[in-house]
């Protein structure tokens, strides 16, 4: 048996740091299960049957979160030989109250003190004997960053494996102390010793998840209730608040025994730094210019460069493909075999490893965001706007990247901590044009509207008006319903972070997204290819050299009625529409394929702007470009939307409502479109109308008005 | 009775209760504050809300309608 230790902490305490700096390269990432929380595990440098796990950065063990309950769940089941607890030295008072919780648990804690560097550097002075001889425990002083004091935290936590615990001493007030002696008493003779504290102190909290963990009877639920009340009433607060409270006291009461800062405080870096990042009239043109160079360099260009250059010179004509061909044709492979693996299978893994280069460019970037502190600021800034569209401030991240990529996008939904505003991001991120879209933009743009400069712009603003329309729908949904996230949140002091620390986060994020997005995508073009290039020929099934008579066809002719009143019940655009599942882009591939039988078309499709102008009207056209903007996206975006929602229900939900929203979007342009060009009033712009009155009654309408009712006449 | 949400940028007052119930108090009170703490109210957000306190040497960001949840004495 392997020895397990656990590593708990504040976010924002360098825990990530001091997992890297214990673990080294080799570690696990995945989730917890059930939840979309992220799991960590490695080995411990230079001792192979130490296994390290990550828990979630948390300020509490309280029972309102899923990375809270995760956390005080594995520790008193798994049972971990010993917890490490990383503390920030600069920010004791509030790290030290999670602290007071861990002590509870029954396991042996070792506690790291983080920043040591910057404490000493900042004059202050931690007496960690006096300390220690206060929790009881063994504490160590180190510097995750500057790699100090590791050794030595590591060999601390290995004398603690197998130590007996004795159980957490009573630091509260006398009343509650005797309140938690009586539940002790009462109810948990059974339990371990050093585990009775912690069920108590969570049975005087009213703490519903042990309660029903416990199965604890309503007698005697009844008769410890009794106790608590006259808790309550002498402290005048709810028991919850009482003991949250009582932590605090114990720390303040020792505090002066172990801290003492000599120096009289000059104002901080951050506040410093502060007073122009968020400043009232230079906080959002910053933030704005600090989005942009994200984008710029992202996206614009040194992303965009690097991924036109996986495309199309190592993926290209001459590149990879080229290679496997000519080593396919000295092989003599048979020819379907050769199809496949060159137009299924190369064609699929390009298509996922296009992307990388440009994503990593981008996590890179987000990751130092997110680690030197501004990301909270960003929260901090565009809470307000958000909010009233059921999103978080931190949902301009997700939205913001996902005009890249939605799959990183959606990914990166991942930090905002309600459940309510996640799914709606979740849901509302691929509305946003990401670049494989761009092709189908240039396509009409340059088709239909000359190029004309307001086409691409125009895409973008449908893109951020459905985000809004839909969070203004979306969040006065019942299903939707229950308290958003309260929004109280740490903004930590900025700090550089070290390389190491970015470029492993780039990286666990790229390969995340080079694992989910990959088996999808590959599977998902091997289908659809053999959807395209076998049909029925003759009365059998065999490989067409016809796409006209493919399956794929087939399949786009019988639904090709459903876009009639879109303005484009044309086979092969539904074909189109369906392959752009595989990756958006494909659209213009298959369309050319289809009309001039020619796959390889340019950025822009210009070889087949002539069959377009034929095929749609300009209201047709536009429409057409909205609902391949706002359906479903592409599979591998599919899956990244399962993975954050965890639930096939949920994620039904989000694609169906893409599709129904992207369809009465196409609908009313189309349909508006016709009205205007003087086509005349008919049934499908009454059906328009309709649609268009009844999405603005979903939106300001006033939520749960029928419920309130009822109510208010009794 | 004055709340937080009422004090202005820079004024530092003294915490002697915290109202409300479930995750949002419970999330208020485990950030610190706590009664008998004192806070200074350090920023607003450019757009009006949320608002930024400091307390217990650090910086602490939530919104106007929770710090309404919270009562103070002004201290200066």
């Amino acid at each position: 048996m392997g020895i397990k230790i656990a590593l708990v902490g504040n976010p924002n305490s360098g825990k990530t740091t001091l997992f890297n700096a214990l673990t080294g390269a080799k570690q696990y990432v995945g989730n917890w299960p059930g939840v979309t929380v992220e799991k960590k595990e490695g080995k411990i440098k230079g001792k192979k049957d130490v296994l390290l796990a990550d828990l979630p950065g948390i300020y509490s063990l309280s029972p309102y979160s899923p990375e809270e309950v995760i956390s005080r769940d594995y520790v008193i089941d798994e049972k971990p030989d010993v917890i490490i607890n990383i503390v920030d030295g600069t920010n004791l008072e509030r790290n030290l109250y999670l602290t007071t919780q861990i002590l509870e648990l029954g396991v042996p804690v070792v506690i790291a003190i983080n920043m040591m560097d910057i404490v000493r550097k900042n004059g202050d002075i931690i007496d960690v004997e006096k300390l220690s001889e206060n929790l009881g425990c063994d504490i160590v002083e180190i510097s995750a960053l500057k790699n100090q004091g590791i050794n030595e935290l590591v060999e601390k936590a290995m004398a603690n494996v197998g130590k007996s615990i004795t159980p957490a001493r009573p630091i509260f007030a006398g009343a509650v102390e005797h309140a938690i002696a009586h539940i002790e008493e009462l109810l948990l003779h059974d339990k371990p010793a050093e585990q009775q504290r912690w069920f108590a102190i969570k049975l005087f909290e009213r703490d519903q998840k042990v309660i029903d963990k416990l199965n604890v009877s309503e007698a005697h639920i009844a008769h410890i209730e009794e106790d608590i009340v006259e808790c309550e009433k002498l402290l005048d607060d709810d028991s919850e608040g009482i003991i949250a409270a009582e932590r605090y006291n114990y720390i303040d009461s020792i505090k002066d025994g172990f801290y003492s800062n000599k120096r009289i405080r000059k104002e901080k870096l951050s506040a410093k730094i502060d007073k122009v990042l968020t400043n009232k009239w230079l906080g959002i043109p910053i933030f704005a210019g600090i989005m942009f160079l994200v984008y710029y360099v992202a996206v614009s260009t040194v992303g965009g460069w690097v991924t036109e250059y996986t495309n199309e010179v190592i993926f290209g004509e001459e590149g990879i493909p080229a290679l496997i061909s000519s080593g396919l044709k000295s092989l003599n492979t048979a020819e379907w075999l050769s199809a496949l693996i060159l137009d299924g299978i190369v064609a699929g893994v390009g298509a996922v490893l296009g992307f990388v280069p440009q994503l990593l460019l981008l996590f890179l970037m987000l990751a130092f965001l997110e680690e030197c502190g501004y990301m909270s600021r960003v929260a901090f800034i565009m809470d307000r706007i958000f909010r009233k569209f059921g999103l978080a401030g931190k949902s301009f991240i997700p939205l913001l990247i996902g005009t890249g990529c939605g799959i990183p996008g959606v990914m990166a939904s991942r930090t905002i901590e309600s459940p309510k505003e996640r799914r709606i991001t979740v849901i509302t991120t691929t509305f946003m044009p990401c670049g494989a879209k761009l092709p189908i933009i240039a396509l009409i743009a340059g088709a239909i509207f000359n190029n004309s400069w307001w086409v691409a712009p125009s895409a973008y603003f449908l893109g951020v008006v459905s985000v809004v329309i839909s969070g203004l729908i979306l969040k006065k949904l019942k299903a939707f319903e229950g308290a958003s996230s309260p929004f109280i949140m740490e903004l930590p002091e900025y700090h550089l972070p070290t390389i190491g620390t970015v470029l492993r986060s780039m990286w666990e994020r790229g390969w995340s997204f080079i694992k989910k997005a990959g088996t999808v995508i590959l599977l998902s073009t091997i289908l659809i290819w053999f959807l395209s290039s076998y049909g029925f020929e003759n009365g059998s099934l065999t490989a067409v050299e016809d796409m006209n008579n493919s399956i794929m066809a087939s399949i786009g002719g019988s639904l090709a009625w459903l876009f009639i009143p879109l303005g484009f019940g044309v086979w092969q655009a539904t074909v189109g529409i369906l392959t752009g599942l595989i990756a958006k882009e494909n659209l213009l591939s298959t369309l050319g394929i289809l009309y001039i039988g020619l796959s390889e078309v340019s950025d822009n499709g210009a070889e087949i702007w002539g069959n377009i102008q034929a095929a749609f009207t300009p209201q047709a056209a536009y429409a057409f470009l909205a609902f391949n903007l706002l359906c479903a996206p592409c599979f591998a975006a599919m899956g990244a939307i399962k993975r954050e929602m965890n639930s096939g229900k949920w994620t039904a939900f989000a694609i169906a409502y893409q599709c129904v929203y992207a369809y009465v979007v196409a609908l009313i342009i189309n349909q508006f479109g016709n009205l205007f060009m003087g086509a005349g009033f008919s049934l499908w712009t009454v059906v328009a109308i309709a649609l268009l009155v009844g999405m603005i009654y979903l939106m300001f309408r006033k939520p749960g008005k029928n419920r309130l009712q009822p109510r208010l006449a009794n | 009775m004055t709340t937080v949400k009422e004090l202005k940028i820079g004024q530092t007052a003294k915490i002697t209760k915290v109202n409300g119930q479930g995750a949002v108090k419970r999330r208020i009170m485990d950030m610190g504050v706590t009664k008998g703490t004192t806070l200074q109210i350090h920023k607003v957000a450019p757009l009006g809300d949320p608002i930024q306190i400091f307390i217990r040497g650090y910086e602490l960001s939530l919104r106007k309608e929770d710090a309404d949840q919270i009562e103070v004495q002004i201290i200066d």
